[in-house]
């Protein structure tokens, strides 16, 4: 396989070469008629987004072989080690592994979805807005492949510029500028904190490391910080992630943010950025803050279950389609902190294969919204909507399938993240567990209820029932391919992250357990706590 | 014999030895000035309004082809007043290029005009000079004479646009702060010299450090004042009360100066006299230091946000920037020193970016420096819109930009010292700072760009339209090609040096290194 720079920074020159060759060739520059959410009638090739698409598929053909080329258990992959900035410790140091193979696989994918719906509408200012995609996806992919703490802070700010311009310039009347700003500076906040943070996390560990700094995360993980350090740059870094995937009570930039963006961005942003926070737990905070994690272990648990449990009640109050497909997205990422934070294997895993389906879910669910706002008159109001199935079988399908997956029904993908992050929550905590059972029947209450009042139900007055068009199958057959085969055979993702994630956790769940020798009080405690437990578990 | 005896006196007493060679940077920007002073008597006019802005440009050329020549050298010269050594020099860079992109953007200004030609550029190369001075000051008096030959010219310069009210009101306000500044310094050094019984920044130090001295009330007195006297020059909270005034009424390029190249002079005296003289007392100024640094990101944010004139919003994001840079001060380590020599440099970019794209829409619009003239910018002029951008962002310490490294420099300066929570603090200002930063991006950017809602500007120029308060009022339909050049220069180096800083930490590697107290 080449070097994983290529894969990296392939979006981004593709993006800024096409923008470039359109300048040459001064065609793409077409004047007025861009906004709105209508494609074309026939569909212009412009130059951008030709030289952007062939850069988005190249990149999802490199992912791909990744993927295929990692056999499970073998540590980090195709590292590239190079020191940037000698005198603060940077290197510019990636690699692959279980843990973030199939999250740039998942990335990859989506930002060649998205990329490939863009090419099918027209763009006002094409250059600028592909130059910016793929420079996204580029950011996107440093987060995930960084190896070094400061490369990933960088990438992981840098991610949000490109989408301030993506919102802010082609995002949707009313209120566009407004709630791009409060996106962006909510995001950032967070951001910024886990700058403070990792810098303290460098400069404290060099202490103890005869004053050489560094951060790479290998050898930071050699150096643990002392506990009452931890605790608070755990906090720093919690907010960072907890905002960007968000969590419950640091979702307040969704709303506006979800209804401004433009389709193709929202199924990125929703699909690919929030799992960078997710991601950033396993791979950064459980190995490098372990006794931390432990400390805070209820307090992010109850974040998650309240997450789970805000997000449905809202996904089956709302009316506007995107925003129910967004609450769902927060119970979604609920269910995945829990898992995260059970502080074991499963848990774990399961919130890693949970972060792919969802991904996978969420992109074609946001795509589909669309795809009935033109068959409902333009409005993405569930009320306006209904009885589209009515000439439109292929949809209707697609939809079923997206819409089972989103729930977890026995047999998808989903189920077995959705299980596994319950078995490991049982494990750690029983009383969580059980109240966020009943997160997943909310979600099949929520799925369906858009599935049905959009495409049951009345006909609605300003409703053109028509089946999907073959630029939309096109965007979405290859995305609903990728869930069935997941649903299929999950093992997949499950085999190649196994190593990883335990790698990831093993800190955590060692500071879980008490220093030390055990005395035979405590060893007997754990052994009867060991019993009943099982016990619990085979009960149901 | 007593005739004879004196004059024998008189042949063995000689003056203290000059080193030229060391001297020459200074001597070429003084220099530059007394022949740029000259030049301008000459009929010709063309000869004074492009000849006198070239010679400066040659001075400043010069001053920096003769850093570049002493670069690494480390020596004391006339008699231990001032130092050469890479901290001096370095900063030397930073003026220079601060200096060059002030002519540039003054070229072919009102101020420049009104004022004739010679007396304004000869007025920029004096203040350049006393910042360099400044910069290498070893003694109290030095310090004192370099700090007045920045403000004095300074004065003049603000109040350079005759007719107009607010730069004369600009010019006087300054002057009347800046006396009490210069007044309350001269106070605090006297009392200094009362404790310790001398000017010299090492003896100073090696008084201070025999026993109790350093926590003498005299002693005390004397640091406090002289932390005053120097925050009003660098515009550090609460003695910043005049830079939002001053840098709205002062003629742009002019407002670019003070901006940039004061504040690289008056940070090199902070790492000077703090880091030298007083390093001993470190532990009486240290949290002193720190609670002004808190105090003036704090009130530099938060007096930026909501501003309509772009000045006002930079000269209170000047003020938050200071506190920043402040955090290297605190610390007391060579790393801070680096950190906020590395920040000042990178500081010159980002500034002047911005301040170029203000003098170029200034011209251009009549709208003055109101944050209306940047609207839709980066559909009709991305040449100017993306160095706003990339000043903007990078101000606000977004990665890739020179701003990002400058800033992770600093926590990491701050972290190091024991001031971890300094550090957070720098962090919760650029927080609020992305409230004014990112707007400015968004006027760019983002209005005007969708369909219909605004009409974009005739071709043939955009009509004249009332202006505000605070713009130079230069009407003129074309961006002159030299405001192009520095926003485009400065916009391009901000960006470079994010992603390949590698070379800027290789400038600063040498600059703490002789501070002798320091580890």
């Amino acid at each position: 396989m080449p070097p994983l720079s290529i894969m990296l920074w392939l979006p981004a020159a593709s993006g800024t070469v096409g923008a470039l060759l359109s300048l040459v060739l001064r065609r793409s520059d077409i004047a007025g008629g861009a906004s709105g959410d209508e494609p074309l009638e026939r569909p212009i090739l412009s130059a951008a987004g030709a030289s952007a698409l062939l850069g988005a598929l190249a990149t999802l053909g490199l992912a791909i072989g990744y993927i295929a080329d990692y056999s499970p258990g073998s540590g980090l992959r195709h590292v590239t080690d190079v020191v940037w900035i000698a005198e603060l410790g940077i290197h510019y140091k990636l690699g692959v592994d279980g843990l973030n193979v199939f999250l740039v696989g998942l990335a990859a994918l989506l930002f060649a979805a998205a990329t490939l719906a863009a090419n099918l509408r027209r763009w006002e200012r094409p250059r600028f807005f592909y130059a910016t995609l793929m420079l996204a996806e580029s950011a996107v992919l440093g987060a995930l492949l960084a190896q070094d703490l400061a490369l990933f802070v960088v990438f992981f700010d840098l991610m949000l510029i490109p989408f301030y311009f993506l919102i802010g310039v082609w995002g949707r009347e009313p209120g566009r500028i407004r709630a791009t700003l409060k996106l962006v500076i909510y995001t950032l906040v967070g951001s910024l904190l886990m700058l403070a943070a990792a810098v303290a996390t460098g400069v404290l560990a060099a202490q103890g490391n005869g004053g050489h700094i560094t951060f790479v995360l290998s050898e930071l993980k050699a150096l643990p910080l002392s506990r009452s350090s931890q605790e608070w740059i755990f906090l720093f870094f919690a907010a960072a992630f907890l905002v960007k995937m968000p969590a419950f009570p640091l979702h307040g930039w969704l709303p506006d943010g979800y209804r401004a963006m433009p389709i193709e961005v929202l199924m990125v942003f929703s699909g690919v950025l929030s799992k960078v926070g997710a991601y950033g737990f396993l791979r950064i905070v459980l190995p490098l803050y372990p006794q931390a994690a432990v400390h805070f272990q209820t307090l992010m648990l109850l974040i998650g279950l309240l997450s789970i449990l805000y997000g449905s009640v809202l996904a089956f109050t709302q009316t506007d389609a995107r925003l129910i497909a967004g609450y769902s997205s927060i119970a979604q990422l609920g269910f995945i902190t829990l898992g995260i934070f059970s502080l074991n294997p499963q848990g774990a895993q399961g919130a890693l294969l949970q972060m792919v389906n969802h991904g996978l879910v969420v992109a074609p669910l946001f795509f589909i919204v669309a795809v009935l706002a033109r068959r409902a008159g333009g409005s993405e109001d569930v009320r306006e909507m209904g009885g589209i199935a009515f000439r439109a079988p292929l949809l209707a399908t697609t939809f079923l399938i997206v819409a089972f997956a989103t729930l977890a029904m026995p047999g998808s993908s989903n189920f077995v993240g959705e299980f596994m992050i319950l078995l490991g929550v049982f494990k750690a905590k029983l009383a969580i567990a059980v109240i966020a059972f009943a997160g997943v029947v909310m979600a099949s209450v929520y799925a369906l209820r858009l599935f049905i009042r959009s495409m049951h139900n009345r006909v609605g007055a300003g409703v053109d029932s028509r089946d999907m068009r073959l630029r939309d199958g096109v965007v979405l057959a290859p995305l609903v391919a990728v869930i069935i085969f997941m649903a299929v055979y999950p093992q997949l993702a499950l085999k190649r992250s196994e190593g990883s994630v335990k790698t990831s956790v093993v800190g955590a769940q060692a500071a879980a357990t008490p220093q030390g020798a055990p005395s035979k009080q405590v060893v007997e405690l754990k052994r009867l706590e060991g019993s009943t437990r099982a016990q619990v578990v085979a009960t149901p | 014999v007593n005739l004879s005896g004196a004059l024998l006196a008189t042949a063995h007493l000689k003056g203290p030895h000059v080193d030229f060679a060391a001297l020459s940077p200074l001597i070429a920007l003084l220099g530059g000035a007394t022949i740029v002073l000259l030049v301008s008597l000459a009929p010709s006019r063309a000869l004074r309004t492009h000849g006198v802005p070239l010679l400066s440009l040659a001075a400043l050329g010069a001053s920096v082809g003769l850093s570049i020549w002493r670069w690494h050298s480390d020596e004391a010269i006339v008699s231990g007043a001032l130092r050469v050594d890479d901290l001096s020099l370095l900063l030397n860079y930073a003026l220079a290029a601060g200096g060059a992109c002030a002519v540039l953007l003054a070229w072919r200004s009102r101020a420049a005009h009104e004022t004739q030609h010679g007396e304004f550029f000869a007025l920029l190369l004096t203040s350049i000079g006393g910042m360099s001075l400044l910069a290498a000051a070893q003694n109290t008096v030095a310090l004192f004479v370099g700090l007045e030959l920045l403000s004095i010219p300074l004065y003049v310069l603000c109040a350079s646009e005759l007719r107009r009210e607010h730069s004369l009101e600009s010019g006087l306000k300054y002057l009347i702060i800046g006396a009490v500044g210069s007044a309350t310094l001269l106070y605090g050094i006297a009392m200094i010299y009362g404790a310790t019984g001398d000017t010299d920044f090492a003896t100073i130090a090696r008084a201070l450090s025999r026993g109790g001295l350093a926590s003498d009330s005299l002693t005390l007195v004397g640091i406090a004042l002289c932390i005053a006297g120097l925050c009003f020059k660098a515009s550090v909270a609460p003695f910043h009360q005049w830079t939002p005034d001053v840098y709205e009424g002062a003629p742009t390029p002019v407002t670019a100066l003070m901006a940039v190249a004061t504040k690289v002079a008056a940070f090199g005296v902070f790492l000077r006299f703090f880091d030298t003289a007083l390093i001993e007392a470190h532990s009486t100024w240290g949290p002193a230091l720190a609670a002004l640094a808190t105090i003036t990101i704090i009130v530099g944010n938060v007096g930026a946000l909501g501003q309509s004139s772009l000045k006002r919003m930079l000269a209170y994001s000047s003020v938050a920037q200071a506190g920043y840079m402040l955090a290297g001060v605190v610390v007391a380590t060579r790393l801070g020193i680096r950190a906020t020599a590395f920040y000042l440099a990178v500081y010159v970019f980002m500034n002047m970016a911005a301040f170029a794209v203000i003098v170029a829409r200034e011209r251009e619009t009549g709208l003055g420096d109101s944050i209306a003239s940047l609207e839709g910018l980066g559909r009709t002029r991305p040449l100017l819109a993306w160095p706003m951008t990339l000043s903007m962002l990078a101000l606000a310490g977004i990665p890739a930009t020179a701003g990002f490294s400058g800033k992770f420099y600093l926590i990491d300066a701050a972290v190091s010292g024991g001031y971890t929570w300094l550090g957070v603090v720098i962090v919760v200002g650029s927080m609020i700072s992305l409230g004014y930063y990112l707007p400015v991006v968004a006027q760019l950017w983002m209005r005007g760009a969708s369909a219909g809602e605004h009409a974009p500007p005739p071709p043939g120029g955009p009509a004249p339209l009332p202006h505000l308060a605070g713009g130079s009022q230069e009407l003129d339909a074309h961006t002159p090609i030299e405001v192009s050049l520095v926003a485009l220069v400065a916009g391009a180096g901000t960006l470079f040096f994010g992603i390949i800083p590698q070379p800027l930490f290789e400038l600063v590697h040498g600059a703490g290194a002789s501070f002798p107290g320091l580890f």
